[in-house]
């Protein structure tokens, strides 16, 4: 079982959201999805000032295996991305919550992360992978 | 009911993450591919190739059997270990698999066929040989090792008997020699120095550990294809298969015309397809932007299209590259539809990588 930590939210499609407390919010990978990806090669990020709706491709993770689309979790303007993904992609293998993070966006309307599964959720869907 | 290697617990003891190839239960990485795929090119790994199908031949008629039998001419073969690779061919010039031939004497030869294909290869050597005075058996008996990279030999010299160390020291790519229990040859699937070993089904954990034990890397599926790929070997089942001849695959070199009056199966097709020129040929593609090529995707030539076979992420060069079937009117650029869009490729002879060194 991989780990799914408890403070974030997650899209069914494998992102994890972080509620960065100033409206914006920080996305990423799941520790499964990389899992599953294998080791990465590549990583497109969106530009920073892109206007994204929820559940929007935004972004590809590339790995050995396959090319994964990335979907927004929620809508709102990207406004930073993690450049550092350019020359070691590999850090989303590593640390998926953590250095591995893909793009920050701020909500254009923070409801919609009630549509997000919790870690328990999110964790029963892998289940039934 | 998938089958297990010997070597199975020993996989689990060192995490591998198993997956089903072709019926087998195999380490597909042990943690990273790509770390994996390095410690090849860089210093030494090990891959586990028991699933793959030994086959001795023996008998009177040994030497006539292959020659009817595969596209290349065992007839070459004179020295004792020495090895052949080759296409066993259907009489519509298909590959039925691709293997290896280790010659010992005119009426002693053993091959190694492909495990996804064993029972269709087992099937076809079984008529193909009624005709013959000789004994095709399998050799389930024994699991085989892959010890490939630069230190692969040195490390691998350290756990030999003193008798075997001799028996192998100097020993010239692509030859074979039994020596104690064990069949030591200089043959791979990575484009690197290194061994294949053939050992006892009961001391091939041992074997293992012990290779472990002088440094060398469990490596897994996914490097053994990127690392075969990058040496611009074909893996059979994508890049060619019983439809497409060997000309279209880059065997050409694994078909001896001469002498002409050797009748191996497939051989009417082959003449008439190399004196017309009616066959693809298989390519190398370089992709030096972002983005991974995959088998399957629609490569756009002038005056044509082809289909890449084998794609991967190379991660000696750090681009992607391919193999792909196109037609012989292709040129040196190329267009390969990639997630619904267009991008430029380089056309190169299919080889990339070896000896740890770029070779384009």
């Amino acid at each position: 079982m991989s780990n799914i930590p408890s403070e974030l939210k997650y899209a069914s499609s494998h992102e994890w959201v972080r509620n960065e407390g100033d409206g914006t919010f920080t996305v990423g990978i799941s520790e499964h999805a990389q899992e599953l990806l294998g080791d990465m090669v590549f990583v497109e990020l969106p530009e920073v000032g892109d206007e994204v709706d929820a559940g929007e491709d935004c972004a590809v993770a590339e790995s050995v295996k396959a090319a994964s689309d990335i979907y927004a979790p929620i809508g709102g303007e990207i406004i930073a991305i993690n450049e550092d993904l350019e020359d070691a992609p590999e850090t989303v293998n590593n640390d998926a919550y953590g250095d591995g993070w893909l793009f920050r966006i701020k909500a254009s309307d923070e409801s919609e992360l009630e549509n997000l599964l919790d870690a328990e959720g999110y964790a029963n869907t892998i289940d039934e992978d | 009911m998938t089958s297990k290697t010997v070597l199975h617990a020993k996989h689990l003891e060192a995490n591998a993450k198993m997956v089903d190839f072709h019926g087998w239960e195999m380490p597909i990485n042990y943690g990273s591919q790509i770390e994996e795929h390095n410690a090849v090119r860089t210093d030494a790994g090990m891959f586990d190739v028991s699933h793959m199908t030994i086959v001795d031949v023996k008998g009177e008629q040994a030497q006539a059997f292959l020659r009817k039998l595969v596209a290349n001419d065992v007839a070459k073969l004179t020295v004792p270990g020495k090895a052949l690779y080759t296409g066993m061919l259907n009489e519509q010039g298909g590959v039925i698999d691709d293997l290896i031939i280790y010659f010992f004497s005119e009426t002693q030869y053993r091959l190694v066929v492909n495990s996804a294909t064993r029972e269709k290869d087992l099937a076809h050597m079984a008529k193909v040989s009624a005709d013959f005075a000789v004994a095709v058996t399998e050799r389930p008996e024994f699991a085989m090792i892959a010890v490939q990279g630069p230190n692969a030999k040195a490390k691998t010299a350290t756990l030999l008997t003193a008798e075997q160390q001799a028996a192998v020291a100097g020993m010239k790519p692509f030859f074979g020699v039994q020596v104690g229990d064990l069949f030591i040859a200089t043959t791979g699937y990575t484009g690197e120095d290194g061994y294949e070993i053939v050992v006892p089904n009961e001391q091939a954990a041992d074997l293992w550990q012990q290779l472990l034990d002088a440094g060398v890397k469990p490596a897994g599926l996914g490097a053994r294809d990127t690392l075969r790929l990058e040496a611009g070997m074909n893996l059979y089942g994508l890049d060619m298969d019983e439809s497409v001849s060997p000309l279209a695959a880059n065997m050409a070199w694994t078909i001896a015309w001469e002498p002409e009056d050797r009748d191996f199966i497939g051989r009417d097709v082959l003449v008439k397809q190399r004196a017309d020129k009616s066959t693809d040929k298989l390519v190398g593609l370089v992709l030096e932007e972002k983005g991974v090529l995959r088998s399957g995707s629609k490569v756009i030539v002038e005056g044509g299209e082809g289909v890449i076979t084998s794609g991967t992420f190379s991660p000696t060069l750090g681009f992607s590259v391919a193999l792909a079937r196109v037609p012989r009117s292709t040129g040196e650029t190329a267009q390969v539809e990639m997630r619904k869009k267009l991008v430029n490729v380089k056309v190169v002879k299919p080889s990339f990588v070896r000896n740890g060194k770029s070779v384009l």
